[in-house]
């Protein structure tokens, strides 16, 4: 479970990029935050991943106090975390195969381990046939799948995605939401940070809306239509 | 550490050397430079002081006993004089057998003048020759045996072992000092080989964190990148000195034999024997050195 209690961001004096959030995500959920740019969306993002420290508050997931995890427990709470970003953010200098194996090769897991699971995972997001492939050498659509493969290779309890489709065409990012509910659906967390409201009235989920720094909504399943 | 987490470290640093070539020879060439002259000096200093030492071992002080002493009390001088530390061999040469080397010395082909005399012109020349471990030693030892009872006179002739012994350090100070400048360098090339280094790879390392990647996965192949290029600049000026020394001794020995008898070459083995490793801990001692202050300045992870 994720939860914040009263969490505050402030870069520097002025108006604080978070204000005084509170918000509760249960295990299992799929939710979506919306906002205009600069409501503060990456901030909640960044503090999730504990790239940020909050100005005040305290953030808790899976029962762990951010504020508590020490420099050196960092990469063990990070491991529990999958991120997507819009920029896709793979190696360009490494195949498929290598760009998903690079997430178990850093967190130590066998050369064995890596052959079976690696293939797993391509399979998942439908990219079996294009292990060998270059990210230059794949649509946008398909580079956010190895994104998301990587992210979900060694098996996160929670995806986090920046704006995983603010690069792709209507289709591509169709096929990209499809994926992360049927990953929703087989009981990670997913949240999902984003501008496309079509696709957020469509899919029908928790909705949280952002607006400078503050929560101004925050909708159940199939409400978020008539709120906006 | 897991065996898959250090060979990816090994893998990752090579390939980091490979990827700024240009940056990664020019640290190697740096670093060659300084271990190269490193030995250079090295090799000289150590062939100066077998050369020096050669001189120190003959250099001996003679004492002189009164004319009315005692061969009880000669012998009671020795057993105090050997006792001394300074003091590596103590020869005892008769009034008699200083006449015979005298006249082997300087009557030689005319032995025949030498024997107009009919009593030893030497007969109070019984003496110690008192061979000494180290040379700066001498002003010491000297004062001791002269306040002994039944000592005449001590002669001491140290004069061209100690110039040697004086230029010998000079010139260790000398190329410590350039070595020093050189080695900062060095550190210096290395930092920046792998800033470019991290510069290139900031994307992959700021995914690396996202993921989960330790500290120490991060942060490794940097410094094996540091340590690769301080172990290749070791390995290339050692072998050049190698076959450089045999074919300067066996040249110098060939064709300038008064050179060659003066000096006391050390053998290539006693050189190499401490010098390989010497420079291989240097060299990868730098690289290590140059990665890590890189590593603390520029990747805070």
């Amino acid at each position: 479970m994720i939860k914040l209690e009263h969490v505050s961001k402030s870069y520097s004096a002025g108006i604080p990029a978070l204000n005084d959030v509170n918000l509760e995500i249960k295990d299992g959920e799929f939710v979506f935050v919306v906002g205009d740019s600069g409501s503060g969306k990456s901030t909640l993002i960044k503090l999730l991943l504990k790239e940020l420290e909050p100005t005040e508050g305290t953030i808790m997931i899976d029962g762990k106090i951010l504020g508590r995890i020490k420099h050196k427990q960092l990469p063990k709470f990070r491991r529990n975390i999958g991120v997507v970003f819009q920029d896709f953010r793979l190696l360009k200098d490494r195949n498929v195969y290598d760009n998903v194996a690079f997430a178990q090769k850093v967190v130590g897991e066998s050369n064995s381990h890596i052959k079976k699971k690696v293939p797993l995972m391509l399979s998942m997001v439908g990219l079996a046939a294009k292990y060998r492939s270059y990210p230059k050498q794949l649509s946008g659509g398909e580079q956010q799948r190895v994104a998301i493969a990587r992210a979900l290779v060694n098996e996160p309890n929670i995806l986090l995605a920046d704006e995983p489709t603010g690069n792709l065409d209507n289709n591509n990012a169709w096929e990209i939401m499809k994926l992360l509910e049927e990953i929703n659906s087989r009981g990670t967390t997913v949240i999902v940070v984003t501008h496309n409201l079509e696709i957020v009235k469509v899919m029908k989920k928790r909705v949280i809306t952002i607006k400078k720094g503050t929560i101004v909504s925050d909708s159940k399943q199939g409400d978020f239509d008539d709120e906006n | 550490m897991r065996i898959n987490t250090f060979f990816y470290s090994i893998k990752q640093g090579i390939k980091n050397i490979f990827r700024n070539k240009m940056f990664s020879l020019a640290s190697i060439a740096t670093m060659a430079a300084c271990i190269f002259m490193f030995g250079l000096f090295y090799v000289i200093i150590m062939n100066f002081n077998a050369t020096v030492q050669s001189i120190e071992e003959g250099v001996s002080v003679t004492v002189f006993f009164d004319n009315d002493i005692s061969s009880e009390e000669i012998a009671e001088i020795g057993k105090k004089i050997a006792k001394r530390a300074e003091v590596r061999k103590n020869e005892y040469v008769s009034a008699e057998q200083a006449w015979e080397e005298y006249k082997k010395v300087y009557f030689k082909g005319r032995e025949e003048l030498a024997e107009g005399f009919t009593e030893n012109p030497l007969a109070h020349s019984a003496h110690y020759q008192v061979y000494l471990n180290d040379v700066s030693m001498q002003k010491s030892l000297v004062k001791y045996i002269e306040a002994l009872p039944g000592v005449r006179e001590v002669k001491q002739s140290a004069q061209v072992a100690n110039t040697m012994t004086d230029f010998n350090r000079l010139l260790g100070y000398v190329s410590g000092g350039m070595i020093l400048i050189l080695l900062c360098v060095a550190v210096f090339l290395i930092s920046n080989t792998v800033t470019v280094g991290i510069s290139v790879r900031r994307e992959e390392i700021a995914i690396m964190k996202l993921i989960g990647a330790t500290d120490y996965l991060v942060r490794a192949p940097f410094v094996v990148e540091g340590m690769i290029i301080g172990l290749v600049g070791a390995a290339i000026p050692l072998t050049v000195l190698y076959f450089m020394y045999q074919r300067i001794i066996v040249y110098i020995a060939d064709k300038f034999n008064f050179i060659g008898s003066m000096i006391t070459f050390v053998p290539v083995y006693a050189v190499f024997e401490t010098l390989i490793p010497i420079s291989i801990i240097l060299g990868v001692g730098i690289g290590f050195l140059g990665s890590q202050i890189t590593i603390r300045k520029h990747l805070k992870v």
